[in-house]
């Protein structure tokens, strides 16, 4: 790299990083301000941990994320096997286009149309409330589910056809076919997917926000109502712990991933 | 492989249908409660913890478990695009004056039954009979709150300050910071000229714009909440908000910050009140929220936690609470509740019918264009 270039490059990390670094230090901050360092304490990690509102929506989101992992990444994969073995192709255009509407969408759309559709199918059940859990839950699906399909499909564009018809033709049911010689080719898709459908499930607030019910608000929500008031340091408590832990499982997967194949430094 | 996959899709539905199908049938009550976002004395840094100590306390007097299940929202608007949707359904809301009077109309709200609510007794006459509910029949007033200016006095000369004017002063040209939202910011404007800031001709609201484009070029930023940092940090030195908002500035201003506060002759008052959505589940449950929520304790806690000024007799009569606060303060928030309902029916917002919302729209992006 010329050396303009990485000043340049310097620039935009500083830029980029330099607020979550404010943000770590002001939540050892003693004071409530975000301009004045006071003194250094664990005062904002205390409050952090007696808030339980807050708390019970980081379990939220947490349950709501994996929940719609899990999901996605099932159907997503599902999704993709049967779009591989596709023939048609008008039909395949047809479905990479409907895969896409969720991805290209705007999030305010997405959201509202969904709530729209929610309320209208709680109506015609007769149901007094119909946002909940689910209906939050159903929502994260739809839009995590074409990452985890375009995760998927060019895994299995890739993989030799010839494996599993050779596993089947020595006598594996098309099934067991698919789980010992397919699933373990495609793995580092469906691994990805589930690792992209939890991290845009957690980081979602838009559509959160439109589909959530009674009871159940996720992190991104709480934080954003708390904006009629000023957002306490407590959170920049927990943004902190949060990047901390995202910040381990990272250099985790990096390290692990070095030691399976030397090769591919990420 | 179709198969499977449709099974899998199936078991899916399924599991999602019969998971939904089962509700919450337990002994146990449930309180729906939709208020703003730190709103409520909830325990934090010490504080009485609302919502816990009233299941204790409905545990105690009632003898059953109560489990109250409290959201928040960010704003009117959005609180009622989930509740006019039929999307959601809560027992109690805490919405503004204005949002009050659009739901009295629209048949959102059921009427209270203050046999249940007799702790309404403190609240203060001047506090009833407001016009977002002329027959108190539907709200309780929780909190209310007059539009101030706040400055650092260490910027400005104490001889700008007063009235409007200061927010129109070239001397501050880019340390001023205006509302981020066209109801409060063409609101400046209006009382500066001393404008109806409910009337919907459109030649007035022309002529609050042209006010507002002269003083565009002297304004920092426009902003909501992010005015707390910007105040607190001296990095602007004029800006119009809340009383007591002003008051959580003052608690964090930096060392070279000196914030003041003025109130200028003609501004907003607000008053956010409880009321039961018609979407209630169980009316009698809320009631006794609500009248709890009038009590003593939970009362002052919350005016301490919000920094607002409460309508509550119990809570601005209580000697404890106002020394708390300290002399200044409390001349501050409470600044003369005598004629209150006057200069409020005179000067708060109304809701705008829906041309006059429109219009005011329009003008506001040609406003943030130019």
């Amino acid at each position: 790299m010329k050396p303009a270039a990485k000043v340049y490059t310097a620039l935009i990390m500083l830029f980029l990083f330099a607020p979550i670094a404010i943000l770590l230090v002001f939540s050892f901050n003693e004071a409530k301000s975000l301009s004045v360092f006071s003194g250094f304490s664990l005062y904002w990690y205390k409050e952090l941990l007696r808030d339980y509102e807050t708390l019970n929506s980081v379990r939220n989101t947490l349950l709501l994320a994996f929940s719609a992992a899990v999901i996605s990444t099932v159907m997503g994969t599902a999704a993709a096997v049967g779009i591989d073995k596709l023939r048609s192709r008008a039909l395949r255009a047809a479905m990479d286009t409907v895969t896409n509407i969720p991805m290209i969408n705007p999030d305010i759309i997405t959201g509202i149309s969904l709530m729209l559709m929610f309320v209208f199918v709680g109506r015609l059940f007769g149901a007094a409330t119909s946002l909940s859990f689910w209906t939050m839950l159903i929502s994260h699906v739809t839009f995590c589910l074409p990452y985890v399909i375009l995760q998927v499909l060019p895994k299995l564009r890739q993989m030799d056809r010839s494996l599993p018809e050779a596993a089947m033709d020595l006598g594996c049911t098309p099934l067991r076919a698919f789980f010992k010689v397919e699933v373990p080719e495609i793995l580092p898709g469906i691994v990805t997917g589930l690792i992209m459908a939890f991290t845009l499930s957690l980081d979602d607030f838009v559509i959160s926000y439109f589909t959530a019910g009674n009871g159940f608000q996720t992190l991104p929500i709480r934080i954003y109502n708390m904006t009629k008031k000023t957002v306490t340091p407590k959170m920049y408590a927990l943004a902190t712990i949060i990047f901390f832990v995202i910040l381990a499982l990272l250099l985790i997967s990096n390290l692990s991933d070095k030691d399976a194949e030397p090769g591919s430094a990420v | 492989m179709k198969k499977f996959v449709s099974l899998l899709a199936a078991a899916a539905l399924l599991c999602a249908l019969a998971l939904t199908g089962c509700g919450s049938s337990s002994e146990t009550l449930t309180l729906n409660v939709y208020n703003w976002g730190e709103y409520i004395s909830d325990g934090s840094e010490g504080s009485f913890d609302t919502v816990r100590e009233f299941e204790a306390w409905y545990k105690e007097t009632y003898g059953q478990t109560l489990h109250v299940n409290y959201d928040t929202f960010a704003s009117n608007e959005d609180m009622y695009n989930k509740l006019s949707k039929g999307a959601v359904s809560y027992d109690v809301i805490i919405p503004s004056d204005y949002m009050i009077a659009r739901m009295i109309e629209e048949d959102m709200l059921l009427p209270l039954d203050f046999d249940n609510i007799p702790n309404y007794q403190y609240i203060d006459e001047n506090f009833r009979g407001l016009y977002y509910d002329p027959d108190n029949q539907y709200s309780v007033p929780y909190t209310y709150g007059v539009v101030g200016v706040i400055y650092n006095a260490n910027v400005v000369d104490e001889a700008d300050a007063g009235d409007w004017d200061l927010m129109w002063n070239e001397k501050y040209a880019g340390n001023i910071v205006q509302f981020n939202n066209p109801r409060d910011a063409f609101g400046t404007a209006q009382y500066k000229l001393g404008l109806d800031v409910n009337d919907t001709d459109k030649a007035l609201w022309d002529q609050a714009l042209a006010e507002l484009k002269t003083q565009a070029p002297l304004i920092k930023s426009w902003v909501m909440d992010e005015i707390f940092n910007m105040m607190e940090s001296g990095e602007a030195a004029v800006g119009a908000y809340y009383a007591g908002d002003y008051f959580t500035m003052l608690d964090n201003q930096a060392d070279n910050v000196d914030l003041r506060f003025y109130y200028p002759e003609r501004t907003n008052y607000y008053v956010d009140a409880m009321c039961i959505p018609s979407c209630c589940q169980s009316k009698e449950l809320a009631e006794i929220f609500i009248n709890y929520m009038l009590s003593a304790e939970p009362a002052i806690a919350n005016a301490e936690y919000t920094y607002y000024a409460s309508p509550n007799s119990l809570v601005y009569n209580d000697e404890g609470y106002l020394d708390d606060l300290g002399e200044e303060t409390v001349e501050i928030l409470y600044p003369g509740i005598e004629n209150f309902s006057e200069l409020y029916n005179r000067f708060a917002y109304r809701n705008l019918d829906a041309d006059a919302l429109a219009y005011m729209t329009t003008l506001w992006e040609e406003l943030k264009i130019s």
